[in-house]
């Protein structure tokens, strides 16, 4: 799979022939993957097949070996370390969801808000009356409002996940890799997670991990099936699931 | 950012920590200048200059605290930015000595001359100038820390290795002023001070008023590391050393806000060993040992780390409890008094003893233990 340079120029996101091994294993070979701007994206694939790997990659945390990641068409980023990513737009929640327990809710999304991220601006930073509107706003989306003195580290495994996803909102990124978001929550809670999501998406170019066909159902996306590091299969959930090689991946595991 | 906290921020606790200070920088030097000595309000000068002493450490605790109980940087170095602030004050000390020493030079301190040094030594220039020396006790520690964290927080050393850099820099730092030719007096240091800025440096009046400003930089101390901790870059700060990687995934670049906090403590580490000189009336090599730095990290958890006035209370109670217990029979033993502190507080009071106190009043008050912590709290 050779896209096009016209392919490369249109995309925001674009992955090619990606391979990545650690002590020898190899975690990712030669992965391709095209985010067209504004698009949500499903990624799915048994255990090991390389989903979180892959987002470590496009977020500066592995540098791959080989191959070509490149952002907006024309950023190279696997010249860049984690916080200039960032500050490109590339948002992300992790897996295991990661909040700063010691702080409040309300200050993890302060944190996490757009703004100039220099040491003299956060030194003299005052927040200012759009800024608390917008926690505010963020903090009615993902339902704890009422809990925002509290000290994250208090929250329940899925809060946690909503005000990661919060926290990705207050980044305001034009490309959000969300790790499994619906891990550990309720069919309840995993159903307005997946409106949530597609509210972003609205706005927003997302990448989406999850095991939960369900979820995947929900959302209707495209749909990236990774398997041993590399793109098995692509396109709507149920071409896919038909899909034998699929299939057999899955049964087989 | 000062004035928003000011008006907003600032605690029970710290209020009262920086009024008992204000107290003390007025009420202890007149104690010991206007009451007669047959009294019992009485402060006699050697007191009031061991707790000055007392509040330079309490000013080198804060300046670790910050960096460690707020950035998660255990430096064990401090001490080494302590010392150099301390000769940094030392050398303004030796110039004002002129020809008053031993052999009569007008320029040369004593040990040069015995030395046969004909010529000051380029690094002593402008040390006669009382704001130039001044400029250096915040310059010369500032300068290190910015160089020695540069390297080791951009090539992201951390933890363990990050402390043992910290230990072997104080370590090389011991060695280096140990030797004549470093030309800062070798292992007998910098003594036998006559003047500060014109004034006896042996006087009363004198050593209150060191006593008084040491109580000042204490407050200034203190609060400029509320203000950084209370601003938006604390919470920066924090986030990193609770969760570093996380931090940078948001876009902050940590080594420079780990650059920031690290120097701005060595500064204030300088500012402490400053006061400390003229009110010991000696600096020498052995301020750079690595047990002092290791000393100053004790009294931060004694006293409870991430609090900033603990910090202060950890090196003030375990440095009175040294003295009390170094001037008794049990003298050879302080060390594993403080070894044991240091085990008792680490094993059953990992607050230290502020965060222990707080709790306990705070469970007091609410009689509630944390229940806070099971389901939706109401908003407070
Ligand atoms: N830093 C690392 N060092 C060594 N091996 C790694 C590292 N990171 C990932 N791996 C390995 O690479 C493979 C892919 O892991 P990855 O976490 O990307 O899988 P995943 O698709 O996210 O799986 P899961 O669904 O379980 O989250 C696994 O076999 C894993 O053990
Ligand atoms: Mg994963």
């Amino acid at each position: 799979m050779i896209p096009a340079h016209a392919t490369l120029t249109s995309s925001l996101l674009y992955l090619d022939g990606v391979s990545v091994s650690f002590d020898g294993f190899k975690a990712i070979r030669g992965l391709s993957l095209v985010i067209a701007p504004g698009e949500m994206r499903a990624i799915i694939g048994p255990n090991g097949a390389g989903k979180t790997t892959m987002m470590d990659i496009i977020t500066g945390k592995t540098r791959p070996d080989e191959g070509t990641v490149m952002f907006g068409g024309s950023v190279d980023l696997t010249r860049l370390d984690e916080a200039a990513i960032a500050n490109l737009g590339i948002g992300r929640k992790f897996q295991k969801p990661t909040v700063f327990d010691f702080h409040t809710i309300e200050d993890n999304i302060l944190l996490a808000l757009k703004s100039q991220r220099t040491v003299a601006r956060t030194l003299f930073w005052k927040t200012a009356a759009t800024d608390q509107k917008r926690i505010d706003d963020i903090l009615g989306i993902i339902k704890l409002g009422d809990a925002r003195s509290r000290l994250a580290g208090s929250l329940s495994h899925g809060q946690k996940q909503w005000l990661e996803i919060g926290m990705l909102l207050a980044q305001d990124p034009k490309l959000l890799l969300v790790d499994e978001p619906a891990a550990g929550m309720t069919d309840g809670e995993t159903a307005e997670t997946a409106v949530l999501l597609k509210e972003i998406a609205r706005d927003h170019s997302v990448i989406v991990v999850e095991h939960d066909m369900g979820f995947i159902r929900e959302l209707g996306v495209k749909v990236t099936v990774l398997h041993e590091g590399a793109v098995l299969a692509e396109g709507p959930l149920d071409q896919v699931s038909a899909n034998e090689r699929v299939v057999e991946v899955y049964l087989g595991r | 950012m000062i004035t928003r906290f000011l008006i907003q921020g600032i605690g029970r606790l710290d209020l009262t920590f920086l009024g008992l200070l204000a107290a003390l920088a007025v009420l202890v030097p007149l104690a010991n200048l206007l009451l007669p000595e047959n009294s019992v309000l009485h402060v006699p000068t050697s007191t009031m200059s061991l707790w000055g002493k007392y509040l330079c450490y309490a000013l080198l605790a804060i300046s670790l605290d910050l960096v460690w109980g707020y950035c998660g940087i255990l430096s064990l170095g401090h001490g080494a930015f302590f010392a150099l602030g301390g000769y940094a004050m030392g050398m303004y000390l030796m110039r004002q000595i002129g020809s008053r020493g031993v052999y009569g030079n007008p320029v040369l301190p004593d040990f040069m001359v015995f030395l046969n040094w004909h010529e000051l030594p380029w690094y002593w220039y402008g040390f006669s100038s009382f704001p130039f020396a001044m400029l250096m006790v915040l310059v010369v520690p500032g300068l290190l820390a910015f160089v020695f964290g540069w390297f080791a927080f951009r090539s992201r050393v951390t933890g363990v290795y990050l402390s043992i850099i910290t230990q072997a820099l104080t370590y090389a730092l011991l060695l280096a002023f140990f030797r004549n030719d470093m030309g800062f007096g070798g292992n007998n240091g910098l003594t036998d001070f006559k003047d500060i800025l014109g004034f006896n440096v042996q006087a009363q009046a004198t050593r209150a008023a060191l006593f008084a400003m040491t109580c000042v930089m204490l407050i200034a101390g203190f609060l400029i590391a509320r203000g950084i901790v209370d601003s938006k870059l604390g919470k920066v700060v924090i986030a990193i050393r609770d969760a570093e990687s996380r931090t940078r995934f948001l876009g902050y670049r940590v080594d420079r806000f780990k650059l920031f906090v690290f120097t701005v403590s060595a500064c204030m580490a300088g500012v402490a060993g400053a006061l400390y000189v003229p009110q010991v009336g000696i600096i020498n090599p052995s301020e750079f040992s690595p047990a002092n730095s290791i000393e100053t990290v004790i009294w931060v958890a004694v006293g409870g780390r991430g609090t900033l006035v603990g910090a202060a209370l950890g090196a003030v109670v375990v440095n009175y409890a040294k003295t009390v217990f170094t001037s008794g029979f049990m003298a050879p033993y302080w060390l594993f008094a403080l070894g044991a502190l240091f085990v008792f507080v680490t094993l059953f009071m990992p607050k230290g003893i502020l965060g222990t106190a707080q709790d306990w009043w705070g469970r007091r008050r609410k009689r509630e233990p944390a229940a806070s912590l099971a389901e939706p709290a109401p908003a407070e």
